[in-house]
């Protein structure tokens, strides 16, 4: 047997593919956990279908799950990957598109009979040659015999034991990349706590892939190693960022000494945030599963009357739906916090994809003037910190909030370092001052903030009425008066313009950029990949993502106008780009707008950015904008 | 302490000369000063309409809110804080065709609030159209030919929905609506009180033949748990039970004594009679019901959900943010 090259890598990424209930959500879940208890950067992406089981072995059936390891920060879960785990022919099939040319390729040989070729629409049993795959990179393992072999004394039936297969894969890919098998066992310890032998079948399946790939040196050239860098000290744990955004809403509603209200109704891809606080009953949370948006929205508005933190979650659907409760929540100055999940759309578009494709609609999307403040988390992880600034703005400001997430950092994962609640920043709810009793007025104002005063329910002396209708900014009657109104609009947009956000940061080559990249949300992480490999390819580049849109920040406007050029690069078709038009006089950025359900691909938009840097662009000419690239 | 009616009095109501609200609101103010519920810990939520400006007429904490969501904002407070005393003030418009769906699903939850259906069968507000109650062939601004279409009795819409307590008044009825709303106040769950009121403007004369005193005395029975369901200027015609249904019979007639005459029990789990209470009409030949028709316990969605709660917190070893955090797989980076 040859000697075999242990191979030093900065990163790697790992698609595991199968059919929908193969478990490669688990086994990828796993693998990233493994490696960010040693040390290494995670970054995770589920890319799984709409249909909940799809015919078995089909091509709609497939399910992915790539996981970036790196041996610091990782920013994005990777647009190609080194190893491809493919459990059946449909998954060689769909997913071998996301392989680098020379990426390892692990099937099961076990799923590429005839029936299984026929339903992955291959023409002929030589499946390699139709996809035009090298067979030296591939490790055709029979997973499944071998799985059988492995559990065959267990006393488990055969649908039990064909689960396990997705350790085996799990198994050999640790070994590929030098994996702590004692770390696996820990965690499906962990797991099946409750069934210790589902955990022990479970484990020895993991160690016969493992001892596999060992004995075998799995016909491949080298395995790899990732070192752990940039080691920032400190307790970890692996989130997802609808996890992450109701320990944001939690943290929030400690941190105010308030009661947590969720209204919410299913809807892909956010309802995983009401499923974790619906979890969590022993901290106090209140989760109200509505009849519908309307209601979610609603029934929140009413717990945010009666003083709870109220928020409702939802992708762009929803918000349609939610629309008119939220601008009852804008014209009676309540604070609520309206997560969007964004999806591909319109209509119901593609409910498990991702876009940004909201943005217009949250910052617009209502009757009349209805200002509201709109946060874009940038991470797995950021959005615990976006919402837990959503719940401060609200409950500070008395005003809704929205807070921008989508698919795919929604469902992707990052190792999370654990915050401490008295680091986080306090939350002061504006609540109603003693020397108002008895001579209440609702919408009177602190001066400075143009913030009313929050007074609940159940106060002695503050008894008052809010409502849908204009109303007087002295005493809160009803008034349809011209001067009222065209005050009363111009002290809510006001108030929402003074609320006070961190500037706009510019990372990179903040000095002397030849090109500023402008993204917001969840872009974050391919935007800065796209800027370091610039920046190795020897140009000068620098990035600025927005996280808060409304209001913008104030050194904004500077910032866009302080490069020779700029690009808004955004998953939708060039929404930020436009509400950047209108608020800086002048301003004419490129734009690259992508809406293809997918994350952005790092090095295919580097380079576009590259031959914007260089002059190489050719213009569109199918837009009204000639800058589109 | 004791609040009187000026308590919860509060403004210049600005209804139409003669609208069924202006009587309905001296009866719910009247109502809860003999409640003796404090104004603050009183939250009133309407929607939209005519009568959903009624919450701009009582001392209380109120919200006036958008076109049918008034159930599901009344939900949202009294869950949030369960101490609260709810009122929801919805039309036939925002309570059934707008916000149906919000109406039947508050039944079905039980949560502690009161509905009050203001039911004119009319939209008054926008000056005019039929409403999920005007009856078939109804004509108006947006039916000039008459509906064809038929229309929902309320009471079997709540029965439908699983509700617990129904209640049925005429607006100029005062005594009649003081007594089912503090009935339906005292009663745990969701309740629903029908007003009977009319329109002048629009709708003139509906409700017409139990619209007085005298109209309700021949067309109308006032129904008490326990009481024998009798009715008539002299007590003279009773209910009895017949096949399926109910018949009107004279009591000294045919053989009918008083005790031939069936006894309300509105605490009866079984809502089948109760439903026949409630759907009687005149244009049947049965006088219309009034008073507390159905009142059943239950248990309510906000106690339930308090109660849920705090089981939870006695199962489960966490109880606040960082303890939550504990519960995860963690490890450390030296």
């Amino acid at each position: 047997m040859a000697e075999l090259e242990v191979k030093e890598l900065e990163a790697v990424v790992v698609r595991f593919s199968g059919d929908s209930g193969d478990g490669m959500q688990l086994a990828g879940n796993i693998f990233s956990t493994v490696s960010a208890t040693v040390g290494n950067g995670i970054s995770t992406f589920p890319d799984y279908p709409a249909d909940i089981r799809a015919p078995h072995g089909s091509l709609t059936g497939v399910s992915g799950y790539q996981v970036h390891i790196g041996e610091g920060q990782v920013y994005t879960p990777g647009d190609k990957c080194d190893v491809l785990v493919a459990m059946n022919a449909a998954a060689l099939k769909t997913q071998y598109r996301h392989a680098k040319p020379l990426a390892t390729i692990i099937i099961d040989a076990d799923s590429f009979g005839p029936a299984d070729l026929k339903k992955a629409q291959f023409a002929s049993d030589d499946y390699l040659g139709e996809m035009k795959i090298n067979p030296d990179h591939v490790v055709a393992c029979p997973i499944t015999t071998m799985v059988k072999d492995c559990l065959q004394d267990s006393g488990m039936d055969n649908k039990a034991i064909l689960k396990c297969r997705n350790m085996f894969a799990l198994g050999l890919v640790c070994w590929l990349f030098n994996r702590e098998i004692s770390l696996v066992e820990q965690f499906l310890h962990e797991k099946f706590a409750k069934k210790p032998a589902v955990a022990e079948a479970n484990i020895s399946v993991v160690k016969a892939g493992y001892n596999y790939g060992a004995n075998t040196h799995a016909s491949v050239p080298a395995t790899y190693r990732i070192e752990s860098k940039h080691k920032v000290p400190g307790r970890y744990m692996d989130i997802t960022g609808n996890k992450a955004t109701a320990y944001g809403l939690m943290a929030a509603a400690e941190r105010a000494g308030l009661k947590l209200y969720l209204g919410s109704y299913p809807i892909t891809p956010a309802t995983d945030i009401l499923h974790e606080l619906a979890k969590h009953k022993s901290m106090g949370v209140i989760t109200m599963q509505a009849e519908d948006e309307l209601a979610a929205c609603s029934s929140a508005i009413g717990a945010a009357f009666a003083g709870a933190l109220a928020a409702t979650s939802t992708s762009g659907p929803g918000i349609c739906l939610k629309s008119e409760a939220m601008n009852l929540a804008v014209i009676d100055e309540l604070p609520l916090v309206i997560i969007d999940v964004q999806r591909g759309g319109p209509s119901t578009g593609l409910p498990t994809k991702s876009e940004q494709t909201d943005l217009l609609q949250v910052l617009y999307g209502r009757n009349g003037e209805s200002p509201m403040p709109v946060i874009a988390a940038t991470s797995p992880t950021d959005c615990f910190d976006a919402a837990f600034m959503a719940c401060k703005i609200a409950l500070e400001h008395l005003t809704p909030v929205v807070l921008l997430t989508d698919a795919f950092i929604a469902n992707g994962s990052a190792a999370w370092k654990l915050p401490k609640l008295d680091e986080l920043p306090e939350i002061h709810p504006h609540r109603v001052l003693e020397n108002q009793k008895f001579k209440y007025s609702p919408y009177r104002r602190d001066p400075e903030s143009l913030v009313r005063y929050w007074a609940v329910p159940g106060q002695e002396g503050y008894t008052h009425i809010l409502g849908g209708l204009e109303k007087d900014g002295e005493t809160g009657t009803i008034s349809t008066d011209p001067e009222n109104h065209h005050l009363m609009d111009n002290l809510r947009f006001g108030k929402v313009a003074r609320i006070h956000v961190p500037d706009l940061e510019v990372e990179g080559d903040a000095d002397d950029a030849d090109l500023l990249i402008v993204g917001f949300g969840s872009t974050y992480g391919h935007l800065h990949a796209a800027m370091a490999e610039l920046r190795r390819r020897g140009h000068k580049v620098a990035l600025a993502q927005l996280k808060y849109i409304n209001p913008l920040p104030a050194n904004t406007a500077e910032v866009l106008t302080r490069y020779k050029k700029v690009v808004v690069a955004e998953q939708n078709l060039g929404q930020l780009a436009a509400l950047l038009r209108i608020r800086i006089n002048g301003f004419t950025p490129y734009q690259l707008d992508r809406v293809k359900g997918q994350p952005l691909r790092t090095h295919r938009i580097a380079t576009i950015f590259e031959n914007i840097i260089l002059d190489k662009i050719h213009a569109n000419g199918d837009t009204f904008t000639s800058r589109i690239v | 302490m004791n609040y009187t009616v000026n308590d919860y009095k509060k403004g210049q109501p600005r209804w139409c000369p003669g609208c069924g609200d202006h009587s309905f609101l001296a009866s719910l103010q009247k109502a809860m000063a003999e409640l003796g519920v404090p104004p603050y810990q009183t939250a009133v939520i309407s929607g939209i309409g005519c009568s959903s400006r009624l919450p701009y007429y009582v001392n209380t904490y109120a919200m006036q809110t958008i076109h049918g969501r008034a159930a599901a904002i009344a939900t949202g407070v009294k869950v949030a804080n369960p101490e609260l005393t709810v009122w929801q003030v919805s039309g036939d418009g925002d309570g059934l065709a707008i916000g149906g769906n919000h109406f039947i699903h508050a039944m079905r939850r039980n949560v502690d609030i009161n509905i009050i259906l203001l039911n004119n069968r009319i939209y008054g507000l926008t000056k005019g159209q039929y409403s999920p109650t005007s009856p078939r062939g109804f004509v108006s601004k947006s039916s000039p030919y008459g509906t064809v279409e038929d229309p929902f009795r309320p009471a079997e819409l709540c029965f439908g929905a699983r509700g617990h307590f129904f209640a049925r008044a005429v607006a100029t009825d005062s005594t009649g609506t003081v007594h089912i709303l503090k009935a339906a106040a005292q009663h745990k769950g969701a309740t629903v009180c029908e007003i009977l009121q009319n329109c002048v403007i629009f709708n003139n004369g509906a409700h017409e033949p139990i619209y007085t005193r005298e109209g309700r005395e021949r067309n109308a029975i006032y129904v008490e748990h326990g009481k024998p369901l009798v009715f008539g200027e002299q007590k003279q015609y009773g209910l009895v039970q017949e096949g399926f249904g109910l018949k009107v019979v004279e009591i000294g007639k045919d053989g009918y004594t008083l005790d031939d005459i069936l006894v309300h029990d509105a605490h009866c789990q079984d809502n089948t009679l109760q439903l026949k209470l409630a759907m009687m009409d005149n244009e049947h030949g049965f006088p219309v019901a009034l008073g507390v028709i159905r009142d059943v316990e239950a248990p309510t969605y906000d106690e339930a959900i308090y109660a849920q709660i705090e089981e939870v917190k006695a199962a489960k070893p966490y109880h606040c943010f960082e303890e939550l955090l504990e519960t995860n797989d963690i490890w450390e980076v030296k």
